[in-house]
């Protein structure tokens, strides 16, 4: 999978150069660290379950990327990938996450009352908090390389798991294929519906494949915790609510997330993990903590003001419109959420959110007041 | 070589046979209204799994796009590819049912016969002028030895570009032309093409990104066409090549003359260099999508109908001379101002010649019972038999 690498030794016949894609145009993380000596070296390798080179890199090679936006452009088809094809992917995780060595080792920590503070973000600036990151069932191949059969046994466990959960998690699961004209317009008015990906990023490394099947949305009762099962990843676990309580967000997000793979590991499936890498997932951009912890705020004043993006630099967050990645914002209205996915823990990532908010908010009252600012300029993170 | 590509065949086939069972990965095509959902059933899929070809194409290859696009209430598209020539014997049991229910009832044991000799074609230098704006012929090829563009590695599909260019380059006399290489193409090259309507684009239809064909987009396409702009060879889009050969007004014939002659030019050129066409005289020319079997031929014309489009038969007097009508912006879009689309139905079971004259001697008789409409006279005398 996806397409026509199933061929690889095939193409063996052709040289190197005859193979070597023509990167010449692209703007990609692979494009920038992939020579024709490592795609020498890496292409007849492949995965135990046959995931290829060619595989890998097929979404930047189709995805030339953006002048001002650094895609990732390459992709894990399983867990081996990154050990496989690490020759191109240990320099891409370095460059994607701030020069993170091969040697490197990540912290996990999920321990929610490790966070200092997180409940009182102002309300009148902060409107929503929400807690998201990915998880891949062990044993299972990834989304860009996974059969039906691997997708429908990935959504039948965590439809076990999840339906097992109680009290603040109890919930339903939502098939996509047999969703009922009501219960997607449900769904979509509390936004939690995904769509088929469009995404050509997304869709040229083939994760959109057998659309719907196997694909579904999981949420409790109270719709503060919510998972999509096969979309991206195997697993996108979600807490949010509205308000600023971090604190509870990510309590809640910390002891679902627990319990889950609780009931894989019972399963005989826990997530996938390594000391070096973290959560391993489909995009090398969400190793680590895999995690994106942020706000809705209304910063009207703070961002427009001539330091704004100096600030998010030493406060190690990023902004987004409150239509997610590429929109733009609407009213003054800021999605800012942690910059750091591996390196760095669970908890210090929220700790960043939830202290760089705090001060960015109080940044924003001092703006209103006509005050400077000048003497709250961070120190970089 | 052979017996390499039975031990990479071997180790192919232990790769795709996935460690879950048929009844696991049998895709869920209740809902789905194409060829391939109407005969894929799960005794099929059991023993096709356990198949692949020489080149590794699997079952799940062919298929891919037909569980991808579960298809349209009205349109019956075909929902499968091939992603080699060896595609159609490995995975015949089917991709044989899916033909026959596409190519209205060719059997297994049918031979499709070819005939290129455009002096076989009777008239078709005659359609009115005034009525008929323009004609059209054109087919695909694919080159034997490489996988089709579902398939195909970079290296495979620039071989074939760089193959296709040497021949195209030979090209002499009104058939002279040049090459734009798609990644190359500066602005005003990508201009002139778009004016003329030559430029082809990266494929947006799903159908075609489902089933892989826009891998590594541009690179290994082009467009080449001669001076005159009356014969086009697109590389590497939808099939290795699609020829084209078109000008304005109702000379099918001299289209028609004109695409056997530049077809059969470069078909020579290819053997010159050590490749044929894939044809056999099962399925005539092997293209990658089994609608475009036999000639791949679609002969057609774009032609003023403004009372025959409005008249109650339309579709009756359309299916009896073997035609179909589409808009002038291609399949599926509409007609505008009157002027239809109108060209040959089949693919298979009659040769290029036999098609031809069908469009020919249809579309003749179409303008004649538009201009007695015209004159308010009835048409019931001019029906056609059943062709």
């Amino acid at each position: 999978m996806p397409f026509g690498n199933t061929h690889n030794n095939f193409k063996l016949n052709y040289k190197v150069e005859e193979e070597f894609p023509d990167l010449s145009k692209h703007n990609n993380h692979m494009a920038k660290i992939l020579t024709k000596e490592i795609y020498g070296k890496l292409r007849d390798k492949q995965t135990p379950s046959g995931y290829t080179l060619d595989d890998v890199i097929q979404t930047g090679v189709d995805n030339p990327g953006h002048p001002f936006i650094m895609t990732v452009g390459c992709v894990a088809g399983d867990e081996e990938s990154y050990e496989v094809f690490k020759d191109l992917l240990d320099p891409v995780i370095s460059d994607r996450h701030g020069g993170y060595k091969p040697t490197d080792k990540h912290k996990t920590d999920l321990n929610f009352e490790n966070l200092k503070g997180g409940d009182d973000l102002d309300p009148n600036y902060v409107l929503s908090s929400r807690v998201r990151t990915g998880r891949s069932i062990k044993g299972y191949t990834l989304p860009p390389h996974n059969s039906r059969g691997e997708r429908r046994a990935i959504e039948k466990l965590a439809v076990e798991a999840l339906t097992s959960l109680d009290g603040e998690f109890k919930g339903k699961y939502y098939p996509l294929k047999s969703m009922t004209d009501a219960e997607q317009e449900q769904l979509i008015s509390d936004h939690f519906l995904f769509d088929k990906p469009v995404s050509p990023l997304l869709t040229c490394a083939g994760m959109a494949r057998d659309w719907p099947d196997g694909r579904g949305i999981w949420h409790n009762d109270n719709k503060t915790f919510l998972v999509w099962v096969n979309e991206e990843d195997h697993l996108r676990v979600i807490s949010m609510q509205k308000g600023g309580n971090m604190r509870e967000v990510f309590r809640r997000f910390c002891v679902g997330l627990q319990k889950i793979e609780e009931i894989f590991k019972k399963h005989n499936h826990g997530f996938m993990w390594n000391e070096h890498l973290g959560y391993i997932l489909t995009c090398p951009s969400n190793l680590g903590t895999g995690l994106r912890g942020g706000v809705h705020v209304k910063l009207p004043k703070l961002s427009t003001h001539p330091k704004f993006e100096e600030i998010l630099t030493r406060l190690r967050l990023q902004k987004r419109g409150t239509g997610g990645v590429d929109t733009a914002s609407v009213g003054g209205v800021f999605d800012i959420s942690n910059a750091d996915r591996l390196g760095s823990s669970e908890v210090d990532q929220v700790q960043l959110v939830v202290d760089g908010v705090k001060l960015m908010v109080e940044m924003e009252k001092k703006l209103e007041k006509g005050e400077a600012i000048d003497g709250m300029i961070p120190a970089q993170k | 070589m052979s017996e390499n590509i039975e031990k990479i065949s071997e180790n192919m086939a232990k790769l795709s046979l996935k460690w879950l069972s048929a009844d696991d990965e049998f895709p869920d095509v209740r809902n789905h209204n194409n060829h391939m959902a109407k005969v894929l059933n799960l005794e099929m899929y059991k023993l096709l799994r356990e198949r692949v070809t020489p080149n590794g194409f699997t079952i799940d290859g062919v298929i891919q796009t037909g569980v991808d696009n579960p298809g349209h209430p009205f349109i019956m598209t075909v929902g499968c590819v091939a992603g080699d020539e060896e595609t159609y014997e490995v995975f015949k049991e089917l991709l044989d049912p899916v033909i026959e229910a596409r190519h209205g009832g060719y059997k297994p044991t049918d031979k499709h016969k070819t005939d290129l000799n455009s002096g076989n074609l009777k008239g078709g230098d005659d359609l009115d002028p005034d009525y008929v704006l323009s004609s059209r012929v054109r087919t695909g090829r694919s080159i034997r030895g490489f996988c089709l563009p579902p398939h195909c590695s970079r290296g495979e599909r620039r071989a074939v570009e760089k193959l296709s260019v040497e021949a195209l380059a030979s090209l002499s006399g009104d058939l002279k032309g040049k090459y734009y290489a798609l990644k190359n193409m500066t602005d005003a090259e990508q201009q002139q093409l778009i004016d003329d309507h030559f430029l082809f684009d990266k494929p947006v239809s799903p159908l075609l990104l489902a089933s892989g064909m826009a891998r590594d987009w541009p690179d290994g396409r082009g467009i080449w066409h001669n001076d005159n702009k009356t014969f086009l060879v697109w590389v590497n889009e939808e099939d290795h090549l699609r020829v084209i050969s078109m000008q304005k007004g109702g000379n099918m014939k001299e289209v028609f003359d004109r695409f056997c002659t530049g077809l059969t030019k470069i078909e020579t050129l290819f053997k010159e260099r050590g490749h044929a066409f894939m044809w056999n005289e099962h399925l005539g020319y092997v293209l990658t999508c089994p609608s475009n079997l036999g000639t791949g031929l679609r002969a057609g014309v774009h032609v003023k109908l403004p009372n025959m489009s409005k008249n109650a038969k339309f579709e009756e007097v359309l299916t009896k001379l073997r035609l179909q009508k589409r808009g002038t912006g291609g399949v599926d879009t509409a007609a505008v101002g009157g002027v239809f689309d109108i060209s040959n139905a089949d693919r298979i079971g009659f040769s290029e010649v036999e098609l031809v004259q069908m469009v020919v001697d249809g579309v003749k008789l179409l303008v004649e019972m538009e201009k007695r409409l015209e004159k308010g006279q009835s048409i019931d005398d001019l029906m056609p038999a059943q062709k």
